[in-house]
C-alpha cells in the first residue's frame, strides 16, 4: 500500500536544487572577498517564497473566485445568505446546526459564533487556573518554581491528537473515571459526546500557553517593587492589587492571546471528543475542503480565520511589544 | 498552612496535566483487551504493534520523513541565519518577518495553503509533498535557534580571516561554523522532534495512502482505540518527552 514513488516534479525540484548548489559553489570558487555573506540566505528567501508567500496568496486567490476561476464576493456571501447552494450542500451531508443551539442563520455563521464562545470560555477558564500556579511558581522563595515550568511547558510542544487520545481514554463509557463512579455506587454518566468534553479537552491542551507567559512576566519583576509597598504599609492583597498584577499585565495578554489563537482554530478536539455533535470552525474548514471539496469556499473561510489571527496578534503587539509569551521555549 | 494550599494547587494542576498521559501509560501494558478490567502485566501490545503492517509503514514514514526534513532544513536554515545575520537592517528585518509569519500562523492554516499550492500545481499528494512542508515548517525554528550563536559571535572574526587569507568557504567551516555548533545542533534536533509529532500539516498535505504515525492514531482513533494504539501513543509520549526535555536543556544552558 505504502506509496514512496518519487513523482516527476520531485526529479526537476532535485535537479533545480543541485544546479543552484552548484551555481552558489562557483561563486564561491571566485573567491571574491566583498562579496557578501547575505548570499547564503538566498535558498532560504526562495524556498520560502514558493512555500508560505505562494500558498497564503493562493488562499486569497481562491477566496475571492468561483470554481471557474471567475473573480466573485460568493464564498463571503455565504455568511448571511442561508438559501446559498453551499450551505444547503453542508446540510445535506448531515450536519445539524441546532445541535450547536444554532439558528443564527446559516451553518457558517452558526460555527464561527460558536467557536468564539467556546475560545472564549476555554481562555477564561485557562485564565482563572493558570494565573494562580504561574503565581506560585514565581514565588522566590520556592525553590523548585524553575524547574516545575519546564513540567507546564514540554505538553505544549506535543501534538494535540496524542494528549485528546489520552481523554478520551479516561471519559469513554467504560473509562477510568465511570469505573471509579461505579465503584463508588454511583451510575454510569456520560461523559463524551458534549460541549463540556470538547471544553474541558481545550483547556488541556492550551492551559501551559496561559501559565508560561504569566509565568515570565512575574519573574522577572523587582522584589524590590514588593518590598518597598510592604514597607510603605500596604497588606498583600494590596501590594498585589497595585503592584505585582498590574506588572503582570502584559503577560497576561500574551497568555490570553496564546490561548485564545489556537483555541478559535481548534479541530478535530470536538470530533473526537465531541463525537461529531458540534463542530468548530477549523472542522469547518476541513470538511469544506477534504469532504465537500469546496476550494473556494474553503479558502474564504480559512481568510476569515486568518484575519480573526492577525486581528489578535496585532493587539497583542500593541499591549505587549516586548513579545513576553514570543520565546516559548 | 498557606504553604501546603499552594503546593497542593500545584499538584492538582500538575496532575491534570500529566494523569491522562500516565493512564494511557499504564493502559498500555493491561494483558486484556478490553480496557474495562485489569488483566496482568504485558507488554503483548507492544509485541503486537510490530505485526501490525499499517504501523510499522507509518513508523517508517515517520522516521524517514523526520530525518530528511531534519537534515534539509538544518541545511538550509544554517546557511539562512547566517545571510540574515549578515544582511543590512531592512532586509534583514523584513527577511526576520518571513520567518517570523509561518510561526505565528495557525496550523491549520499552514496545512491547507500548502494543500492549496498542491492541488493548484496539480501535484500529486504524498510522502514527498509531506516532507516539502515538514522542511517548511522546520526551517524557521532552526533559524531561531543559530540566531542567538551568531550574535553572541565576534563579529569581526569573519572577516579577519578574510583578510588574513581565508577564502569565504573556508572562513565558514574553520570560522563560523564551529561558533555556532550547538545553535545548529539543538535546531536540529529540534527539527526532528517537531517532525515526529507534526499531525495536521501532514494531515493535509499527505494522501490517505501515506501515513505517519499522528494520522494514523488519529483515522484509528475514530473507529474507537484499540490496545495498539494505546501502546503506539504511549510510546510516542516517552519518546517526546525525552526530546524535548533535551532541547529545553540545550537551549536554557547559555543563560544559566
Amino acid at each position: 500500500m505504502l506509496d514512496l514513488k518519487m513523482p516527476v516534479w520531485g526529479t526537476w525540484l532535485m535537479a533545480l536544487g543541485f544546479i543552484a548548489f552548484i551555481a552558489l559553489l562557483v561563486l564561491y570558487i571566485r573567491r571574491h572577498k566583498g562579496m557578501s555573506r547575505s548570499l547564503f540566505a538566498s535558498p532560504y528567501t526562495l524556498w520560502m517564497i514558493i512555500f508560505t508567500v505562494l500558498p497564503i496568496i493562493l488562499i486569497a486567490y481562491y477566496a475571492f473566485t468561483d470554481a471557474n476561476g471567475k473573480f466573485t464576493f460568493d464564498n463571503f456571501v455565504t455568511f448571511w445568505d442561508s438559501n446559498h447552494t453551499m450551505n444547503k450542500q453542508l446540510i445535506e451531508m448531515g450536519f445539524d446546526p441546532a445541535e450547536m443551539g444554532g439558528g443564527r442563520g446559516t451553518v457558517n455563521l452558526d460555527t464561527l459564533v460558536y467557536s468564539l464562545w467556546m475560545a472564549f470560555l476555554c481562555t477564561l477558564i485557562c485564565l482563572l487556573l493558570g494565573y494562580p500556579a504561574a503565581a506560585i511558581m514565581a514565588d522566590r522563595q520556592f525553590k523548585l518554581g524553575a524547574t516545575l515550568v519546564v513540567l507546564f511547558i514540554i505538553p505544549m510542544w506535543m501534538n494535540f491528537i496524542l494528549r485528546t487520545i489520552a481523554w478520551m481514554t479516561l471519559l469513554e463509557d467504560n473509562g477510568l473515571i465511570n469505573k471509579l463512579l461505579i465503584w463508588l455506587g454511583f451510575e454510569r454518566v456520560q461523559l463524551m459526546y458534549n460541549s463540556n468534553a470538547v471544553q474541558l479537552g481545550m483547556v488541556y491542551n492550551f492551559l501551559p500557553f496561559m501559565v508560561f507567559p504569566i509565568y515570565n512576566a512575574l519573574a522577572k519583576q523587582d522584589v524590590k517593587l514588593f518590598e518597598a509597598s510592604m514597607d510603605l504599609g500596604a497588606n498583600r492583597w494590596l501590594t498585589f492589587w497595585k503592584v505585582t498584577f498590574p506588572l503582570s499585565l502584559p503577560g497576561v495578554v500574551s497568555g490570553i492571546t496564546m490561548v485564545f489563537m489556537p483555541a478559535v482554530t481548534t479541530f478535530f478536539i470536538p470530533r473526537m471528543l465531541g463525537g461529531g455533535n458540534t463542530e468548530m470552525f477549523g472542522d469547518l474548514i476541513e470538511r469544506t475542503f477534504l469532504t465537500a471539496n469546496n476550494w473556494n469556499l474553503g479558502s474564504a473561510l480559512s481568510l476569515i480565520m486568518m484575519v480573526l489571527i492577525l486581528l489578535s496578534l496585532g493587539l497583542l503587539r500593541k499591549v505587549d511589544p516586548d513579545g513576553e509569551g514570543g520565546s516559548m521555549l | 498552612m498557606m504553604k501546603v494550599l499552594k503546593r497542593s494547587y500545584l499538584a492538582l494542576i500538575l496532575a491534570f496535566l500529566y494523569l491522562p498521559i500516565v493512564v494511557l501509560v499504564i493502559q498500555s501494558f493491561n494483558a486484556g483487551s478490553s480496557r474495562a478490567v485489569w488483566e496482568g502485566f504485558s507488554l503483548r501490545w507492544y509485541g503486537e504493534l510490530f505485526r501490525n503492517k499499517n504501523i510499522m509503514d507509518a513508523l517508517y514514514v515517520t522516521v524517514s520523513i523526520a530525518i530528511l526534513a531534519a537534515f534539509f532544513s538544518t541545511i538550509l536554515g544554517s546557511l539562512a541565519a547566517i545571510g540574515i545575520h549578515a544582511m543590512k537592517k531592512r532586509p534583514q528585518a523584513f527577511m526576520m518577518t518571513l520567518t517570523n509569519l509561518p510561526m505565528t500562523m495557525p496550523d491549520i492554516v499552514t496545512g491547507i495553503s500548502l494543500m492549496l499550492l498542491f492541488i493548484f500545481t496539480k501535484v500529486q499528494r504524498g510522502y514527498w509533498t509531506m516532507l516539502l512542508a515538514h522542511i517548511t515548517f522546520n526551517t524557521p525554528y532552526v533559524i531561531l535557534s543559530v540566531m542567538p550563536k551568531l550574535k553572541q559571535m565576534n563579529s569581526h572574526a569573519y572577516e579577519a580571516a578574510l583578510d588574513l587569507g581565508a577564502t569565504p568557504v573556508y572562513a565558514l567551516f574553520h570560522v563560523i561554523l564551529p561558533e555556532i555548533k550547538p545553535g545548529i545542533i539543538t535546531g536540529a534536533l529540534m527539527a526532528f522532534t517537531l517532525s515526529l509529532d507534526d499531525f495536521t500539516v501532514s494531515y493535509f498535505t499527505t494522501s490517505p495512502l501515506v501515513q505517519n504515525l499522528s494520522t494514523l492514531i488519529y483515522s484509528e482513533a475514530r473507529r474507537g482505540i484499540k490496545p495498539t494504539m494505546n501502546a503506539l501513543s504511549a510510546l510516542m509520549f516517552i519518546l517526546l518527552l525525552v526530546l524535548l526535555l533535551i532541547v529545553n536543556r540545550r537551549t536554557k544552558e547559555p543563560q544559566a
